[in-house]
């Protein structure tokens, strides 16, 4: 079996001089047909060691909060918990090296949102950039929504490569001429220069919410979006700052009969008027903004009744949905929540038609993790492009991706440390006991510390991107570079 | 003896969960960003689950010693019989607004935290258990409860208009022979008042299933509540004479009925400062700082016509009906 050379590409959201290492295939794999390894930068190697971003100001501001591709792939956006966006961009594939596909380098990095205080409230409002959603392409710029806990802003990202030289009556510094030394006039021409990045911001999207804003979506009109917080859903036009429709409204009358709130929501990839938004009693809402102004009246409720036999103390944190994705093809949704992830038939509202045990082996710690507040996670999932398979994060930096056609399921590990020269990503297993296998890790060593919330897949490749606290893993699938 | 073991220790990890989610919550006042809807949500969770585990312990305990002590079939409490004292809004002495007659504070329960918190409503317990929240004179803002037997006050449910802390109950003493305590300390949470009344007074829930628990005592302070009265009572209240059901009674608003009462009031929280976060003792504290006494920890009525005056009541009363942690997140 041909073994390819792989190499890895460890990037952090500064943009850090990378290391290298590569992974070797394993048998398992090779049947499965998955075959994870990091990127390669085009700079040949030191063999320096990988950097890890921090800033040193014990702060953490550098922990990645959010990842998001851009929906042709070439982009990827990742957001942290100081305020700041940096996006990475796919170097165009070299012909002379064709497995040297092509790697993400930094593009540009900005600073989004700045820490702010609420004066009237005396709230301090977070400049953790909770989620990135890329616009549709529309010209030759790229556009982005980015929000923290109250603004949402919209940011627009264009190149500058040429630059106008031959100014009548400015001189190269910019400075005026003496009018006396102009003897002649001339065109301006453009002429080249080093690629520059601009980053402006289009539009800011404030006051709008009162309560913390955990998701944005575009709707695919590509005219509109929405921003979901704790209670309410309000909807956007992209070029209105000044209001904004609340199509979704939660709150209780009186505060103290609140049961449950909103915890992600999306809008439906292709049909416009319909949305999903999950809560924290693990149900799910699929609205119709057809139906009325106000989308308080689901016209789907996707709901799972608990299993009596597994009812803990715990049992309304573990059910609480912490994020909701639709496949690609629209039929379906995908939920995780903290121990399962979820595939939901849109036409089947009683059960989901398929649950995956993401870390099953945890929920007799439940206590121990709502002691540590780890049982407060809020893992994200994805789907590949071809929603054959789904990606979701877990502790001790591991990652769980399932095979929908297969059933298989495989454990990898986003770090440093588990890479080796030429090597690919070695499927891991956690022991619960029993049988323990050489390599196995077991539940007690499992560091609670190191965990992935945020995983991206590209939308058409088999490229994915995990955010380890403040590193960013970008793999790649070597022997299936395409769907399937 | 084994599973007797094992229920203690059940009943341990609900304590130590309870007061590890009263640290959580107030330890979320001062983080960065502001108070997290959900995740205080999600901890009230908890706590509600924590709290109905344990009191199901204690009524289950007691009910057992309860027959260890008077096996001849006469046993001293029909049932844990120590129902708050209705909502006395014409009590004299206190200032309560109009609006809260129809309100109750089971608050006993919340105040406290940690193994305080649970031993609140327990005023049904036999003597020796009782003595120990009757006994409660918990610092600062929680009631006093005066006493009138050696066995101390009855330690149990309160039930006031909101805004009102005060220890009443049933006491039962070292005889075991219960009777009405005969004072009883209010404080009012709003215009901090507190209030001793000497005469006890009638409770009508407590006295409409045991007799012999409460005596219309003489001098008393108000009438009962009128029968109209909405009151708050777990939905779903068992029959006292299985003792105590495990499990979920009412099951926390899954039983119909919006799991949370409204509080009225909000307390002056910034009048209150935790200055030991960490010290479970001033929990209390840190509960009346949440608001309204706790108003909300009683889970409405279902039917008003029903009076499901179990003695289970008193304590089941205090389980979290979130509502009040709602309102102590929300008003910050």
């Amino acid at each position: 079996m041909e073994q390819p050379s792989l190499r890895s590409l460890m990037i952090s959201p500064a943009g850090c001089k990378v290391g290298r290492s590569s992974f070797l295939l394993e048998p398992e794999q090779i049947t499965w047909g998955r075959s994870f390894f990091l990127l390669h930068p085009k700079d040949n190697m030191e063999g320096e060691s990988i950097c890890e971003v921090d800033s040193g100001d014990g702060l953490g501001a550098d922990i990645i909060s959010t990842v998001e591709f851009n929906h042709t792939g070439e982009l990827l956006a990742t957001g942290d918990k100081g305020g700041r966006v940096v996006i990475f961009q796919r170097e165009p594939e070299s012909k002379n090296e064709p497995y040297n596909q092509g790697e993400y380098n930094v593009y540009s990095t900005f600073q989004s949102h700045e820490p702010e205080f609420d004066y009237l409230k005396s709230l301090e409002i977070e400049e953790k950039i909770n989620k990135i959603k890329w616009l549709p392409q529309q010209n030759a710029a790229h556009s982005l929504l980015s929000t923290n806990d109250k603004t949402i802003k919209l940011w627009k990202i264009t190149e500058r490569d040429k630059r106008p030289e031959g100014y009548n009556l400015k001189d190269e510094e910019g400075k005026l001429k003496d009018l006396s030394t102009v003897t002649s006039l001339q065109v301006p021409v453009l002429k080249p220069m080093d690629l520059m990045v601009e980053v402006t911001p289009r539009r800011i999207f404030a006051n709008g919410h009162t309560y913390h804003v955990n998701s944005i979506s575009v709707n695919s009109d590509c005219e509109t979006y929405m921003s979901a917080d704790d209670l309410r859903i309000n909807l956007w036009h992209l070029a209105i700052t000044d209001r904004s429709f609340n199509i979704v409204d939660i709150k209780p009358a009186n505060m103290e009969d609140l049961t449950e709130v909103i915890t992600a929501s999306e809008f439906h990839p292709h049909h416009c008027n319909l949305f999903v938004y999950s809560s924290s009693k693990g149900s799910l809402r699929l609205c119709d903004m057809r139906a009325s102004a106000l989308c308080d009246k689901h016209s789907k409720l996707y709901e799972e009744p608990e299993d009596p036999s597994n009812r803990s103390f715990f049992s309304e944190i573990i059910s609480s949905v912490s994020d909701v994705k639709f496949s690609h093809s629209g039929r379906y949704m995908l939920t995780r929540d903290y121990l399962t992830v979820k595939v939901w038939d849109l036409n089947m509202e009683t059960k989901p038609v398929e649950t995956y045990q993401v870390h099953d082996y945890l929920r007799s710690k439940l206590c121990s993790l709502y002691e540590n507040d780890c049982i407060f996670d809020k893992f994200e999932c994805a789907w590949n492009g071809s929603d054959s398979v789904i990606m979701t994060g877990a502790y001790n930096n591991f990652f769980r991706m399932f095979d929908r056609n297969t059933k298989r399921d495989v454990t990898l590990e986003a770090s440093r440390e588990s890479s080796k020269p030429r090597a690919i990503l070695k499927p891991r297993r956690v022991c619960v006991g029993g049988k323990r296998r050489k390599d196995d890790i077991s539940v007690d060593s499992l560091d609670f510390t190191k965990k992935i919330l945020h995983t991206a897949w590209h939308p058409t490749e088999n490229i994915i991107a995990i955010a380890a606290t403040n590193n960013l893993y970008i793999f790649q699938d070597k022997v299936n570079s395409e769907m399937h | 003896m084994l599973r007797g073991r094992r229920r203690m220790e059940s009943t341990l990890d609900a304590q130590s969960l309870i007061s590890i989610s009263l640290r959580k919550i107030h330890s979320s006042r001062t983080q960065r960003g502001g108070i997290k809807l959900h995740k205080n949500l999600l901890v009230s969770y908890v706590l509600r689950n924590a709290r109905q585990l344990y009191l199901s312990e204690r009524y289950a305990e007691l009910y057992r010693r309860q027959q260890q002590h008077y096996p001849d079939g006469a046993p001293l409490l029909a049932m844990p019989a120590c129902p708050p004292p209705p909502a006395p809004p014409e009590l004299p002495v206190l200032p309560l607004p109009a609006d809260t007659q129809d309100r109750e504070v089971r608050s006993c329960a919340a105040v406290r935290g940690g193994a305080e918190l649970l031993e609140g409503p327990v005023c049904a317990a036999p003597p020796e258990l009782q003595r120990a929240p009757c006994r409660d004179s918990s610092p600062g803002f929680y009631r006093a409860a005066g006493s009138a037997g050696p066995g101390g006050g009855g330690g149990g449910g309160s039930s006031a208009a909101p805004g009102l802390l005060y220890a009443a109950g049933c006491d039962f003493g070292t005889g075991g022979v219960p009777h009405c305590s005969s004072r009883t300390t209010v404080l009012d949470l709003d215009t901090h008042v507190v209030t001793t009344v000497e005469n006890g007074y009638l409770h009508q829930d407590c006295c409409s299933q045991c007799p012999c628990c409460c005596q219309p005592v003489a001098g008393l302070a108000s009438p009962p509540p009128a029968p109209g009265t909405k009151r708050k009572y777990y939905p779903g209240q068992e029959e006292e004479e299985e003792g105590v059901e495990e499990g979920e009674p009412g099951g926390g608003g899954v039983a119909g009925g919006p799991p949370f009462a409204p509080c009225t009031k909000r307390a002056r929280f910034e009048e209150y400062s935790a200055e030991h976060p960490q010290d479970s003792s001033n929990i209390s504290n840190l509960i009346s700082i949440f608001g309204s006494g706790f108003t909300g920890l009683v889970s409405r009525q279902q039917a008003d016509s029903e009076q499901p005056l179990n003695g289970q009541l008193c304590g089941k009363q205090a389980l979290a009906s979130l509502g009040a942690w709602t309102r102590a997140i929300v008003a910050f």
